[in-house]
Parts: C-alpha cells; sequence; structure tokens
C-alpha cells in the first residue's frame, strides 16, 4: 500500500489507550506546525493528568512538564521572553477548566499571546475517570456514582466575551471530517497567535473509551448523540470574522 | 553617591540594576511598592513587567521566563509566598534559577498587617516549604543597603547553582528608609540551558516536573551550597560569654543589647546570620572558647531560628554541652528587653531548650 503521508518523525510510538483522541490531536499540532516551519520555533507547556503523556513520545527540550493548571502562566512567562516563538499549552479539561480555571480565563482576559490546546475528555482520565466541570448531566464517573448532579461547564460563551480572545473553535477526533475540519482550527489558532499576536483556544471532544467503559463506536455514537448537545463544535470567535 | 530609599523600592530598582528581564508581582502589603515601582520602571528600561492575577500566577510566570534563562523576579509577604510553594518546588526540580523577595507580616493565617513584620517564614523558607526534600538559598539582609547587596548579587547566585534564591525580610526594613548606594546596571547572559524553542536536547535537562532523574546531582548540589554559601556576622564576640544569635532587624536590636551588658560587665557577643539557608554553623565552630550561653532572639511566637541554632550546636563539638536559650516574641523585642532576658538566663530564672 502507497504511503501518502507519514507522522512527523520526531513524533515517537505513543502510550495512550486504544481509542484515545490525544495521539490524532498531536500529530495534527504537529503537521500544522511542520507546515508553518514552527517545528524548531516552538515550546510546549504540558499540563498534568493524560496530557501529560505526551512528554514521553515527542522529542526535544521544548516541551516541558508544568503544575496541574498552570501552563498558561508559564506560557505567558516564556512568550515574554520568546516573542517570535509560537508558545501552547496542551491540558485537560480538568487541568485548564478546573485546577487551573483561573488560569484560562486570567490569561484569556488580558490577551496574552498564547495559544491553548485543550482535550475534553468530560472526566479525569489519568486519575482513573472522576468527574470534572465537563462531565455531563448525569454521568456516571468514579465520583458521581448515582449519576453527575451538576451541569456540564461550557467554557465558549464565557471566553467569547473577552474582548481580547482572537480564536476559539471547539472540534473533535470522532470522524475523519470532523479531524480535516480540526486542522483548520489549529492551523488558525496557530496564525491567531503568530499574525494577530492574540489569544487562542482550540478543544476537542475526545474519546475516552477506557472512562466511559464504552467501545470506541459507542464512544463515537455518544459524542455525536450527547457530548455535543453541552460542548457544539465549530468556531466561536474568530478575529478575522471567519 | 548615597540617596535615601525606601527597602522596597530600593530592592526593586537593585533587581532593575541586576539585569531582570521580567517582574512578576500580586499587590500584598507590606511588599506593594515593589510591584508599584517596578509598574513604571521595567517599562522605562524596556523590560517586562506583569501583574498577574495571584500568587500562584506570579510563579509560573517566572518558571516560564527562568525556563529561557532569562534573569526573572517576583515578590510578595508570607500570604502570596505560601501560594507559591508549588511553583517552587518546580523550580528546584527544574533548576529554575530565580529571586523571590519575601517581605514577612507577621503571624499565621493572614498574617498582621502592621507593617513591622516579623520573622515567622523562617522555618518554611529554610525547609524548602514545597512538597519534596529541596532548599532555597536564603538571606536575611538588615539594612536596607544589605537589602540592595543581597538582592543585586542573588541573580548570579541562582544561575551558578540553577536554584531559587529568597531575600527573606520583613515589613519593618521594606517599609523604613535608609541612605543607600545604587551598584551599577548589569546584565546576565541566557545559557546554553536555556528553553529556546529548537528541539535540541540537553544533557542534564529532564521533562517530567519530578526532579527525581536529578536527585543525585540535586544532592551534590545542596552539599556544594552547604559547604560554599554560608554567610555571618559577629559583633563583639573575641571573649564573649554570653553569644546573642539573631537574623534580620532582631540583630539591630541585639547589636544595641550587646553595648548595654557590656556597659554593665557582662561579657555579651552577637552571632548574626545573614545565610538562613545554608545556615551558618561554620560561624557557630569558629567562636572562642569563653562561650558559655548561646540565646536566640527572634521576632515570632514559639521559635523558629532557635532550631537551627541548636542543630549548630549540636553539629559544633565544643558547643555540645553549652546551654541554648530561646527569647521569641511576636513583636520586636527593645534593646532593653533583650537586656533583661540575658540577665534573667544569667541568673537562672530562665529554663534551657537545649
Amino acid at each position: 500500500m502507497r504511503v501518502i503521508k507519514q507522522a512527523p518523525a520526531y513524533i515517537g510510538p505513543h502510550n495512550y489507550c486504544a481509542g484515545c483522541g490525544h495521539g490524532i490531536f498531536v500529530r495534527l499540532i504537529h503537521e500544522v506546525m511542520e507546515e508553518k516551519g514552527l517545528i524548531e520555533n516552538n515550546v510546549c507547556l504540558i499540563g498534568s493528568g493524560c496530557s501529560s503523556n505526551l512528554k514521553g513520545f515527542i522529542k526535544g527540550s521544548n516541551k516541558t512538564e508544568v503544575h496541574h493548571g498552570r501552563a498558561p502562566h508559564v506560557a505567558l512567562g516564556m512568550k515574554k521572553i520568546l516573542k517570535d516563538t509560537f508558545i501552547w499549552t496542551y491540558q485537560g479539561d480538568g487541568d485548564a477548566y478546573s485546577i487551573g480555571l483561573g488560569e484560562t480565563i486570567g490569561t484569556a482576559h488580558a490577551g496574552h499571546p498564547i495559544t491553548v490546546f485543550v482535550i475534553n475528555n468530560t472526566n479525569y482520565g489519568m486519575t482513573g475517570g472522576q468527574a470534572a466541570r465537563t462531565t455531563l448531566p448525569g454521568q456516571i464517573t468514579t465520583t458521581t456514582p448515582y449519576g453527575n448532579p451538576n451541569v456540564a461547564l461550557d467554557i465558549m460563551p464565557m471566553l467569547s466575551s473577552l474582548d481580547r480572545v482572537g480564536y476559539l473553535a471547539r472540534g473533535t477526533t470522532a470522524s475523519a471530517a470532523e479531524i480535516a475540519k480540526l486542522k483548520g482550527y489549529i492551523s488558525n489558532a496557530v496564525d491567531c497567535q503568530m499574525n494577530e499576536h492574540k489569544y487562542s483556544l482550540v478543544e476537542i471532544l475526545c474519546p475516552c473509551p477506557t472512562n466511559w467503559h464504552k467501545t470506541l463506536p459507542e464512544s463515537i455514537d455518544w459524542i455525536f448523540d450527547d457530548a455535543v448537545k453541552h460542548f457544539p463544535l465549530g468556531v466561536f470567535k474568530s478575529v478575522k470574522g471567519e | 553617591m548615597k540617596e535615601l530609599w525606601k527597602g522596597n523600592e530600593a530592592m526593586a530598582e537593585a533587581a532593575v540594576r541586576a539585569g531582570v528581564q521580567l517582574y512578576v508581582g500580586y499587590p500584598i502589603t507590606p511588599q506593594s511598592e515593589i510591584v508599584e515601582y517596578m509598574s513604571a520602571r521595567m517599562p522605562e528600561v524596556g523590560r517586562e513587567f506583569v501583574q498577574s492575577e495571584s500568587e500562584i500566577g506570579s510563579i509560573n510566570t517566572v518558571i516560564g521566563v527562568g525556563l529561557t534563562g532569562a534573569r526573572c523576579m517576583t515578590s510578595s509577604t508570607g500570604v502570596g509566598i505560601s501560594l507559591m510553594q508549588e511553583g517552587l518546588t518546580s523550580c528546584f526540580a527544574r533548576g529554575v534559577p530565580c529571586v523571590i523577595v519575601d517581605v514577612n507580616r507577621s503571624g499565621c493565617g493572614m498574617g498582621s498587617r502592621d507593617f513591622g513584620g516579623g520573622q515567622d517564614d523562617y522555618l518554611r523558607s529554610t525547609r524548602g516549604g514545597g512538597n519534596g526534600d529541596y532548599r532555597l538559598l536564603v538571606y536575611i539582609p538588615n539594612s536596607v543597603k544589605e537589602a540592595v547587596e543581597f538582592v543585586y548579587n542573588a541573580f548570579e547566585l541562582a544561575e551558578k547553582y540553577r536554584n531559587p534564591v529568597m531575600v527573606l525580610t520583613e515589613g519593618r526594613l521594606g517599609q523604613m528608609m535608609e541612605p543607600v548606594e545604587m551598584p551599577p546596571f548589569k546584565e546576565g547572559e541566557i545559557p546554553a540551558w536555556g528553553i529556546d524553542g529548537t528541539t535540541k536536547i540537553m544533557e542534564d535537562y529532564d521533562s517530567s516536573d519530578s526532579g527525581v532523574v536529578n536527585d543525585a546531582k540535586y544532592r551534590a548540589k545542596l552539599e556544594l551550597m552547604e559547604a560554599s554559601e554560608q554567610r555571618w556576622e559577629t559583633f563583639c564576640i573575641e571573649d564573649a560569654e554570653v553569644v546573642l544569635v539573631a537574623v534580620g532587624m532582631t540583630s539591630r536590636v541585639c547589636r544595641g543589647a550587646v553595648k548595654r551588658l557590656r556597659e554593665q560587665g557582662v561579657k555579651a557577643g552577637l552571632l548574626r546570620p545573614i545565610s538562613a539557608w545554608p545556615f551558618p554553623v561554620n560561624g557557630f565552630a569558629e567562636l572562642p572558647a569563653s562561650v558559655k550561653k548561646l540565646i536566640c532572639v527572634e521576632v515570632d511566637n514559639y521559635g523558629q531560628v532557635i532550631e537551627d541554632v541548636l542543630i549548630a550546636a549540636k553539629k559544633v563539638e565544643a558547643l555540645r554541652t553549652t546551654p541554648v536559650y530561646s527569647y521569641a516574641h511576636h513583636r520586636l523585642m527593645t534593646s532593653n528587653d533583650v537586656v533583661k532576658f540575658v540577665n534573667a538566663v544569667n541568673n537562672n530564672e530562665v529554663q534551657e531548650v537545649g
């Protein structure tokens, strides 16, 4: 079979669970950076949780793990010094929207030119599937055994209202068509930082078959049937008005 | 030329002179003047000022800057430094050089907002403070002149050891004015290990935040710092029988007390630790054979410096049987108070602590 395109060479084999969307997302981010000539001019601040597995399979010292939720502030410090470098964070939903909600909103409000990538799998994946702010109402997790009594936090309306946010989008790795769109979102987010010098955030709805106790096809159905009702897909803000 | 500088503003200017590329802070009494001063001064010299959302934000912004190898500083009081502890342990784990100025309040919880402050942050500062086994280099000035000197020199120390350096001061030092000559402008160099956006692989690089892969290296570093960076000062020590041990502003009170005690015929002396970590055990080893009693004087409620004095007395063979007394009070005492305490000790009215 003819190989049309290979994963960028610096991405090694990963150790995420079968069916997880992290691998696709990481590859897309690196494809975009490769196309824009940023592979030797970027720094990734890795959050805590499943996202921290990233450090095991991307090579180079320009990726570094930071405390749970704090990546945006580390990114802003780094951006202040490395002004022409693409600075991005790689965080989970618990990281960015719960323990790091203050950091997320604070840096977005200030409009620091950094890019935040959030992998939303509606639970704390690495610690074994506890409820997060993004857990759907009624969803069973290891800390909501009777069903989640809370509602899911959709960050997009909150961040959309902030004047200095340049780009906001939510995609998913749950279908080929959505993956193609997602790559466009990532590309726009990179351009937003590098060309418009504004804050950008891209979230993905990520299948988590392990902690959802579903097969991958069931997980994908759940994303399109249930999760998107709480987390609509698309572009929520763009300084170019796309 | 000497000028009259307020402690907080003097430390801020010293950092500017030392080539700090980014200052990040959050307003909190009694150090807010540092934040205010930097907000005007840093843009003036074409550098970065960030007012953070919290002290957690401050220390993580510092980590971002420090990982590139550029000079950076933050400041706060004990309450805010409490929030920085998760970041400080990471600074150690990652070998991030940075300078932290702590202008102490006094007391637990929210602390006392009166401008005097205390020395309550001593143990937390000298024992690391966050999770894991690490140390900061900690220096305690007792004048605005010294505060300037310590901040100015802290950046090279931080870079030499790739370790956070804390200048531990008190509210009253941050708030008071004294004549000081500002040092000349200098600049740091970006080190080879600094993250610059490329995928270069560094020999000692650890992408994880635990520092565990560097444990042996860090132990060696701590040993080297402990051996090389002890600093202390003595006063009237040559024939002293009673040696007062005091850090920071308390040492100035004790200096006055030593003079008064000498007038009364009591052979008193003063040993003032300048580096709180590493604690100057060598200074204790050099005490004359005439020493019969050690009295630790400090401004906190239950006694913190006393623990290091007891350890030092244990480490120095000549002092192992020397009785040690603790005078801890949450308000700065007067020289007269210290004189009274020493006389009470000499009259066997005070129980020794070790």
